[in-house]
């Protein structure tokens, strides 16, 4: 009796995640129909978002925001895969005892700080040292990036860390018997056996970036122009949706919806190909 | 006979970080050149430790100290201290000369193939065809090439733990090393496995001087030529095997191998 309930139970929690999911892509899909009909493919080629006279019509395209999202994620990730790998690796291989859990701690604490926090910080105080060492106004793609990429790091180094904890000692033992060195070690052994744990936790961070919406706000600038430099101000789809759903009626709000869509589709679809990419076995 | 031997530990002592007293005290014992020599000893006795100090592997973790002397001979039959060496690719070069079998078998991440030429590449071996050749001599010599010829390029990973302890013998091979060092290399296997294991132990010491540490006193009467037995951290008696077995000198040697403690 009790087992069954179990049974049934654990059916209905894992059947329930597949109709949430279903249930956000039909709604996204249907509140963005319209602007579908009208703007279809070419919403991906479209650099203007104008609301027409009186908010009737008006012409949306998601060029921006979608090249916007994507650079900012990219800049995010460049710069933080190889900082975290090196936390992680520091702290599993290289540090003496005593420094290991205070940095640990530190980095555990990073990643609960809220991300507004992270926006208030990189507005007021890091954008005018980007601008003081790239030029531009201060904020823009290169700040948001840079900001997205001191949030997601602890996320990566902390799960990296206790996958590379998991090594067993022995193995490491039998690579340095065979005259490895200890970044021979790393490299060959420490790195491939907790090579899934490693992607698992890049794909987590990748979403993260992807999604952020708070910090990015502050920091990316939010007007709807084309980046020429890596340093200038443009906007996000989660910005562009979190700075005008106040006032979006009708042809605006449903291009949102397709914007939402078009997040939605993006992280699924890298996480997606990542998962099937990195993770396949022979 | 300073000469026979490949190895001597004299008047060795070592102590683990932060431990109040040594755990090996003034150890004095020879591993003969291509001849086999047995560790036995109730558990904590030390001979996994005095085993591990033959190539050096405590060194990975900080805080230990070493006394006395670990005395390895080259080509020309000069002794050299071990214990001198402290630069990393000095104890990588002593540690492709003095090789380790673990107690469970370790095979990297990799392919079958790449686990053996691992070392090999480690130490400057790239050429393909030289590589193809030594990976097979050393997985025939380690009488595993008709069960993994025709899938060299599978994970390792997927074999039984008999073949992967084999696998682990092919990688130490492969390097040609002068000495093997096996820490209770059948304890996590099968009679059937071991029976292999042992049957190989005993074929490669025409190529390389053999340590192994045991718990299986059959084990090391049947394999080894000589025979150092260990109780708390003193080296009680060495000889050779057939002595030890049959006439032991010492009362307390006498006792562990007639199973009265241990």
């Amino acid at each position: 009796m009790v087992g069954k309930l179990f049974k049934d139970f654990s059916l209905f929690s894992a059947v329930l995640i597949l109709i949430i999911l279903a249930g956000i892509f039909s709604i996204l899909y249907v509140y963005a129909s319209d602007s579908i009909h009208q703007f279809g493919f070419d919403f991906f080629t479209t650099k203007t978002w104008v609301p027409g006279e009186d908010d009737d019509g008006g012409v949306f395209g998601g060029l921006i925001p979608i090249v916007g999202t994507l650079l900012s994620t990219l800049i995010a990730m460049v710069l933080a895969v190889p900082i975290a790998m090196g936390i992680a690796i520091f702290l599993t291989e290289v540090a003496f005892p005593w420094l290991i859990k205070p940095v640990s701690i530190a980095i555990e604490l990073l990643a609960a700080i809220p991300s507004i926090i992270y926006g208030m910080w990189g507005l007021f105080y890091f954008a005018p040292i980007v601008q003081e060492l790239f030029g531009g106004s201060g904020v823009g793609l290169l700040t948001a990036g840079i900001v997205l990429a001191i949030m997601i790091i602890p996320f990566m180094s902390a799960i990296t860390k206790d996958a590379m904890n998991t090594v067993p000692g022995v193995l490491k033992e039998s690579a340095y018997a065979m005259g490895a060195t200890k970044y021979e070690v790393i490299k060959d052994v420490v790195m491939p056996y907790s090579k899934t744990a490693i992607i698992g936790s890049v794909i987590l961070a990748l979403g993260r970036a992807l999604g952020e919406t708070m910090a990015v706000a502050f920091l990316i600038g939010s007007i709807v122009t084309l980046p020429g430099l890596i340093t200038d101000p443009t906007t996000s789809i989660p910005v562009l949706l979190a700075n005008n759903f106040a006032e979006a009626q009708d042809l605006e709000l449903s291009s949102m919806y397709y914007l939402a869509l078009i997040l939605f589709a993006v992280s699924f679809g890298i996480i997606s190909f990542a998962k099937f990419y990195f993770l396949r076995r022979k | 006979m300073a000469n026979k031997d490949i190895m001597r530990a004299e008047d060795f002592s070592f102590t683990y970080p932060g431990a109040p007293a040594p755990t090996l005290k003034h150890i004095n014992m020879p591993i003969e050149k291509n001849k086999i020599t047995a560790l036995i000893g109730p558990s904590g006795c030390g001979k996994s430790t005095l085993l591990r100090a033959f190539n050096r592997i405590h060194d990975l973790y900080p805080g230990l100290v070493y006394d006395g002397k670990i005395l390895l001979a080259d080509k020309d039959g000069k002794m050299e201290n071990i214990l001198d060496l402290h630069k990393e690719d000095q104890l990588v070069k002593l540690r492709q000369r003095v090789g380790m079998i673990f107690q469970k078998p370790t095979p990297f991440p990799m392919s079958i193939y790449d686990n053996v030429a691992y070392g090999l590449r480690l130490s400057g071996v790239n050429a393909k065809s030289e590589l193809d050749g030594r990976v097979e001599k050393a997985l025939k010599g380690a009488a595993i090439w008709e069960e993994t010829k025709d899938r060299l390029s599978d994970s390792a990973m997927g074999m039984s733990g008999g073949q992967q302890q084999r696998l682990c013998i092919a990688r130490a091979v492969a390097l040609k090393p002068d000495v093997l060092l096996f820490d209770e290399p059948t304890s996590a296997l099968d009679p059937i496995s071991t029976g292999a294991i042992e049957e190989l132990i005993a074929e490669l010491k025409e190529e390389v001087s053999v340590a192994i540490v045991t718990h299986n006193m059959q084990q090391a009467s049947r394999l080894s030529d000589y025979t150092a037995f260990m109780y708390l951290g003193d080296l009680i008696e060495f000889d050779k095997t057939k002595k030890i077995f049959t006439d032991p000198s010492e009362k307390l040697t006498e006792d562990y191998i007639t199973g009265r403690f241990g």
